[in-house]
């Protein structure tokens, strides 16, 4: 089994976002362990793009601070390695295609497995174009995290009929940003999926609170918050971590506890 | 061909590199324009409209004081400022009308960058009774207010882009998240060659009137081939839609004139394919201005149409086959074209085909009397006037 299979072993996963080097190294380590000792099972860390066409303007802001300090993917997995030293929470990064690429594929998927980063979120690389990457990744570990969208339709046997880690199943339309109400119907979404595989669910874009992590935990095996944890990153510069902790406890002890644990 | 290429694929460019939530929507479009593509009513209301609303076919007018001027090749320039709204964009958006109608869409959302193909997708979008909304960025808001104007005129909403550098790619960008949000109604309509599969295939096959009528009117004209095609390059859609019918002949150099703003060695460039290198941006894999670590690059021209860090992904492949090649032109040298075709031919072409329009210069000198350049004019410059005076120096009080 991956290593993020298991984070979804007997509960319900509570996944949080924050953007590596936002507002600063050391505060990304400090964000990072306050999550998971608030309780996240799994850390995505974004690695900030020039263009991220897939995210809302809390994101976008948040890699206009990284880019401030001279955020580079290097200066990210030094990021990694002190979050290496003072927590074994599971991380996966969330970054576009290009970033990789340039770096090379090889390069970058060997620094993953050797830092212990388990998976990769490319919102710019559908099903088609993952043939480059795949064997490479699965070289070293490293799982390729697909997203299904409220769209994905009849392309959802393709896609997570093979899918390995987790499966990121978009809640909405659009860019990330957090929403009052999702109007898809997650639970068909889900039950779709599962037609397929049983590699575990997580629910995100436009989750933030306890209401919404006790009601989707109760459909997927996880849920996953991005732009309100960088909302408060944002807030409390370089003195969220405390925040952070308390909202992943808040979050965390939202989500449904699974009986047979 | 030795290998059967992925669809979408030109050599290692192309593809579709774009989020889940438009892959549907894209095999839709895919599938669509297949059928179109082949149907004949599809075929018919589309030369219907190019010949009677947008009035085509354009001329290809011989340059004689122009070649006596340069005194080496003819040359003869593609009129394409002469359709219906000013440019060529009119072409493309008028056959991605049609598709969207095809479709079921009600909605046609466009980037722009000088504004003509804003221009052009609200015109359309007015003709067949469609809502229309443009993205814009605040810097090309700013410099070319009069388009911006037009498109309101013609029932469009114009939002201007504050994100990013401001310009064409955030623009895409805009756009491109708007699409995202909202397929169902919405049509997006690409105004370049360029982004995901089959958009540069579709937008090539649109403006690829261009070179068919091209190569009919040089044929009758002259009862050769020419011996270049000369065209600017943004994305690449008037450049691809001059040279597609050429292609396969190989005695017509293909010539692509890039923006080199401030010089191809400044910073202050939009030269892609002189010093970009590959990456994946906007759906596809192309040549692109970037950093090292894959941060797209921030790009300058004079030229608001050209102002773009990529370019389409044929181009990218045709550059790298060799059967293309690429030069850049400077602000300097763009506006000195536009200046010199106005006083020698009397004609006002955007400062987009301006930087054709120099290479021409440079290169027609150099080659016999019996040779032929087609340049294609890509537009027309009544919206660059007031720009040039201040690039010039002179207040025109706009
Ligand atoms: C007149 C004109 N020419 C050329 C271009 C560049 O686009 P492309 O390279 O797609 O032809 C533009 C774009 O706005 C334009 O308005």
């Amino acid at each position: 089994m991956s290593e993020l299979a298991k984070v979804f072993q007997n509960k319900k996963a509570f996944i949080g976002f924050v953007v590596a080097d936002d507002p600063d190294a050391d505060s990304t380590v400090k964000n990072v362990v306050a999550l998971a000792e608030g309780g996240a099972d799994l850390v995505e860390l974004g690695i900030p793009f020039s263009d991220p066409v897939a995210d809302g303007p809390v994101i976008q802001e948040a890699d206009l601070r990284a880019f401030k300090v001279g955020v580079t993917p290097d200066k990210i997995f030094e990021i990694v390695a002190a979050i290496r030293k003072e927590t074994a929470v599971p991380l996966v990064f969330l970054t576009y295609l290009n970033i990789v690429f340039k770096y090379g594929y090889d390069k970058f998927c060997a620094r993953c497995q050797k830092l212990g980063v388990s998976g990769l979120i490319i919102p710019d690389m559908p099903y088609e174009e993952k043939d480059d990457l795949a064997p490479i990744a699965a070289k070293y570990a490293v799982d390729l995290i697909p997203l299904v969208t409220p769209t994905s339709g009849h392309r959802i046997e393709k896609i997570v009929k093979h899918a390995t880690g987790f499966i990121y199943v978009v809640s909405s339309m659009g860019v990330t940003g957090t929403r009052n109400t999702i109007k898809t119907d997650l639970h068909q979404l889900i039950q779709q999926i599962r037609q397929y595989t049983d590699t575990p669910t997580a629910i995100g874009f436009g989750v933030h609170t306890p209401e919404q992590a006790s009601e989707l935990g109760a459909i997927a095996d996880g849920v996953i918050v991005g732009s309100a944890i960088v909302k408060l990153v944002a807030q409390h510069g370089t003195n969220a971590a405390p925040a952070l902790k308390k909202y992943a406890q808040e979050m965390k002890a939202a989500l449904p506890v699974l009986s047979a644990e | 061909m030795i290998e059967k290429q992925k669809k979408g694929r030109y050599g290692i460019y192309g593809g579709q590199y774009i989020p889940e939530t438009l892959m549907t929507e894209l095999e839709r479009i895919e599938t669509t324009y297949n059928e179109a593509k082949n149907d004949p009513e599809f075929q018919k209301e589309l030369t219907d409209l190019l010949n009677n609303y947008a009035n085509r076919p354009s001329l290809l007018y011989h340059a004689k004081r122009m070649s006596d001027d340069l005194g080496g090749a003819q040359i003869y320039f593609k009129r394409e400022d002469l359709n219906h709204t000013g440019a060529h964009k009119i072409n493309n958006v008028i056959g991605q009308a049609l598709l969207a109608k095809r479709l079921g869409k009600t909605r046609l959302i466009a980037e722009t960058g000088a504004g003509q193909h804003g221009v052009a997708t609200a015109t359309i979008a007015a003709l067949f009774g469609m809502s229309c909304e443009i993205y814009m960025g605040k810097m090309d808001t700013d410099r070319q207010k009069l388009n911006v104007y037009r498109m309101e005129l013609l029932g469009a909403k114009v939002h201007s882009v504050t994100s990013g550098s401001m310009v064409l790619k955030d623009a895409i960008n805009a756009a491109m998240q708007e699409w995202a949000s909202r397929v169902d109604d919405t049509f997006y309509v690409i105004g370049s060659a360029v982004g995901p599969h089959p958009f540069p295939e579709m937008v090539r096959d649109f403006q690829s009137v261009i070179s068919r009528e091209a190569r009919a009117q040089i044929l009758k004209e002259t009862g050769k081939l020419p011996d270049a095609i000369v065209a600017c390059v943004g994305g690449g859609s008037n450049a691809i839609g001059s040279f597609a019918e050429f292609i396969n002949d190989p005695s017509v150099q293909l010539i692509g004139c890039e923006a080199a703003g401030r010089g191809v060695d400044t910073d202050q460039t939009a030269a892609t394919l002189e010093r970009g290198s590959t990456g994946i941006f906007h759906g596809m894999k192309s040549v692109f201005l970037q950093d090292k670590f894959g941060q797209i690059d921030k790009v300058y021209s004079i030229s608001a149409g050209l102002d773009y860090p990529g370019v389409g992904p044929e181009h990218a492949a045709l550059n790298a086959s060799g059967r293309a090649q690429y030069v850049g032109i400077t602000d300097d040298e763009a506006v000195d074209a536009f200046e010199y075709i106005a006083k020698t031919e009397g004609i006002i072409a955007a400062i987009e085909s301006s930087h054709a329009v120099a290479y021409v210069e440079k290169m027609a000198p150099k080659m016999r009397k019996d040779q032929v350049i087609i340049c294609t004019l890509s537009g027309r410059g009544d919206k660059d006037v007031a720009s040039i005076a201040k690039y010039r120096g002179v207040d025109i009080n706009e």
